[in-house]
């Protein structure tokens, strides 16, 4: 049984956990993007588009990049380049992907592919409980692994993440020493949003191998919240991402099942734990703890005098 | 003062980015419309007058679903000649705010509103109540008025025939149950595919799970595969989009869809779907409308007026049970078959209905039990 809920909760976690990620690669460098839900449908769409085009699934998985960093280029624009109100910007943004993509997505409705499929890593998915559930998946969520420590390698070791890091942190102080902030700032903005799409085409590609109007349903919402549960932490990203994924899937097979818990209390659980996360969060927030990047969510102009 | 100049201007960008919103922009085009009187020409004339429909839409077109099968249904509609092309808004939200959309469609020169989901009751109403010249025909709700009719299908006669196939196909005894909300609708559905599994196979339990949303393939498919997992082999679902029939075409299970036929979802595992066929009955309507013959009532038609179907059943039933299936649409067609005829019991044991009889419209719309067999709480 823990197998099968712990299977369940990757699968359910990792568009989530995509998400979660590119939307804290954006607010490292400073810029807010609450343009997350329509981001992740346009990878839905391109996604399935490009593989429904090309029969290949990395075709797919690239188109789905690409549309969603071209449309995070928008957002970049108006931010960075035009010092705009990020708020406002990244809700145009989610308009937006949710119009663009049910215009243009009428004539993919119906159609099928091929979806994601199993691959076992020899070894690693013979280990009791943990094997099935973590290396027996698809190649995406093997992708999504490897992208958490890229991601945590990439802000702590390297000279690049540091600069990103700064120019979220303190854009002025940045730019004394030479950081490029609003390319800095421009990149993290477009890559972060093609991962968001990545994202997006985990759903229209493995969890159901179809194209449907609004088919994140509010995923993108519950990765803007876990950015401030993850503390922008790639690691504590995996961890709330599953953490909702798991008790989604939780509740189901509790249901189906047949167990005598009141439905009541099983569909409670997940707003539960909503509250629970954000008063710990807060709790963490009051110690000083946070992680919040100082820069959040304020335009830098070098002409501004502080 | 620099910073607001660049907020106006992020919000001029901003501003085309809303605007492309197809439902967005035409409901902002009505709302700054002067209020003006409806037009001359809705006036009720016996002659056969011109029908100048508008749909209001829960969901998108493309969902698959609920709203695909409407929208089919308009355009069967439209295959009248003197029916002009109607106008439709897709995802508007339920509730007061709706009240905006639906006058503003009247306000364009529809005299013929169809408001297809339960939410848009009140807000029908109300809007009706200032334009008297226009039809509105409310679907799935109760209420009613001079010009308001109502319009439901009895979709708890193809869900009792879905069971029969259900039942038959199962090898395991275990028929699994994605269900949206705890409401009368859905749960006279599970009910009445239980009474059909049951009819042909007494010992099979249906196991319910409920997803709480009408739409979200993600959560659909993750409840779909929860119910694989603890060793159903025939899934029948109440949601509006396809993921249950993915599920069970990944794992070789069988399949029993809703709202259209989606088989192309599911090649081998689909068996059968209880369908909407809207056409039939919207080209009623209009002709009624347009003859003047129209009079506000509470429609809930069944097989018999062909507004719900059984689609063609997959070539994988049996013979034997595809003429079962046959016996019994004709049976529920000629009015000698009633899904919930008694003796019925609740899941307590309890008779619910009295041997020999049928119960009435009132106790249908309003069922919040479950029958003997199904496994499974209603939360209530």
């Amino acid at each position: 049984m823990i197998e099968i809920l712990l299977d369940a909760t990757v699968r359910a976690g990792t568009p989530i956990l995509f998400a979660t990620l590119g939307a804290i690669l954006n607010e490292r460098a400073g810029i807010i993007n609450l343009g997350i839900e329509g981001l992740m449908l346009i990878g839905a769409l391109a996604g399935f588009a490009g593989t429904f085009a090309s029969g290949s699934l990395l075709v797919g998985v690239l188109a789905a990049f690409f549309a969603a960093l071209a449309a995070g280029c928008l957002h970049a624009f108006v931010t960075v380049q035009m010092r705009g109100n990020q708020i406002v910007s990244g809700l145009a943004l989610t308009m937006f992907g949710i119009g663009i993509t049910a215009l243009f997505g009428r004539g993919m409705v119906g159609a099928t592919i091929q979806g994601f499929e199993r691959v076992a890593i020899p070894g690693l998915s013979q280990l009791p409980i943990v094997g099935n559930a973590f290396f027996n998946q698809d190649l995406l969520i093997y992708f999504s692994f490897l992208l958490v420590v890229a991601m945590a390698f990439f802000f702590y070791r390297t000279r690049w993440g540091l600069a990103l890091r700064t120019a979220g942190e303190n854009p002025a102080a940045a730019d004394t020493c030479g950081v490029p902030v609003s390319l800095t700032r421009f990149l993290a903005v477009i890559i972060g949003s093609g991962i968001v799409g990545i994202g997006g085409a985990y759903l229209s590609l493995a969890t159901t191998p179809m194209w449907i109007e609004n088919m994140s349903a509010g995923r993108g919402w519950i990765a803007v919240a876990l950015v401030i549960f993850a503390s922008w932490s790639s690691y504590r990203a995996l961890a709330g991402a599953y953490l909702f994924g798991g008790i989604t899937a939780m509740q189901l097979r509790f249901q189906a099942m047949g167990t005598t818990v009141s439905a009541h209390i099983l569909q409670m659980l997940p707003y539960f734990f909503t509250i629970l996360v954000l008063v710990i969060s807060t709790i963490r927030l009051q110690k000083g703890a946070s992680q919040q990047p100082e820069g959040l969510g304020q335009p830098y102009d070098r002409e501004d005098r502080k | 003062m620099k910073r607001l100049v660049w907020l106006a201007l992020s919000l001029v960008l901003a501003l085309p980015l809303f605007l492309s919103l197809p439902g967005c922009s035409q409901q902002e085009e009505k709302t700054e419309a002067p209020p003006t009187q409806p037009k001359p020409e809705v006036s009720a004339k016996a002659s056969a007058k011109e029908i100048q429909a508008g749909f209001i839409y829960v969901g998108p077109v493309g969902d698959a679903g609920w709203t695909y099968a409407h929208d089919q249904g308009r355009q069967e509609m439209e295959k009248l000649d003197y029916v002009k092309p109607s106008t439709f808004i897709e995802s508007v939200p339920e509730g007061a705010e709706s009240a905006r959309v639906i006058s503003g469609l009247v306000r364009k020169g529809s005299n013929l509103v169809f408001t297809t989901s339960f939410g848009y009751m009140d807000a029908t109403l109300e809007v009706a109540e200032s334009f008297k010249d226009v039809v509105f025909m409310h679907c799935s709700g109760y209420k009613s008025s001079e010009n308001v009719g109502n319009y439901f299908g009895r979709m708890y006669e193809p869900r009792y025939l879905s069971g029969i196939v259900a039942g038959s196909m199962t090898q395991k005894g275990v028929i699994g149950y994605v269900a949206a909300f705890p409401i009368p609708e859905v749960i006279r559905g599970i009910n009445a595919f239980t009474l059909g599994v049951r009819s042909v196979n007494p010992k099979t339990e249906v196991r319910v799970v409920w997803t709480q949303t009408w739409f979200d393939p993600g959560i659909e498919r993750d409840a779909a595969d929860s119910l694989l997992d603890v060793g159903a082999d025939v899934l029948a679902m109440h949601q509006d989009a396809p993921a249950t029939l993915q599920a069970a075409e990944a794992r070789g299970a069988y399949v029993i869809g809703y709202n259209s036929d989606m088989r192309s979802f599911a090649p081998n595992a689909f068996l059968t779907a209880p369908v909407w066929n809207w056409g039939t009955l919207y080209t009623q309507i209009a002709e009624q409308v347009s003859n003047g013959t129209w009079k506000s009532e509470s429609i809930w038609y069944g097989m018999q007026q062909e507004l719900v179907q059984l689609a063609p059943l997959s070539a994988k039933v049996p013979a034997d049970v595809q003429a079962l299936v046959a016996d019994k649409t004709a049976a529920i067609k000629a009015g000698t078959l009633h899904p919930f005829a008694g003796p019925l019991k609740d899941q307590a044991g309890t008779i619910k209905v009295a041997a020999g009889s049928v119960p009435s419209d009132g106790d249908l719309l309003g069922m919040n039990y479950f029958v003997e067999g199904v496994q499974g709480t209603i939360p209530q």
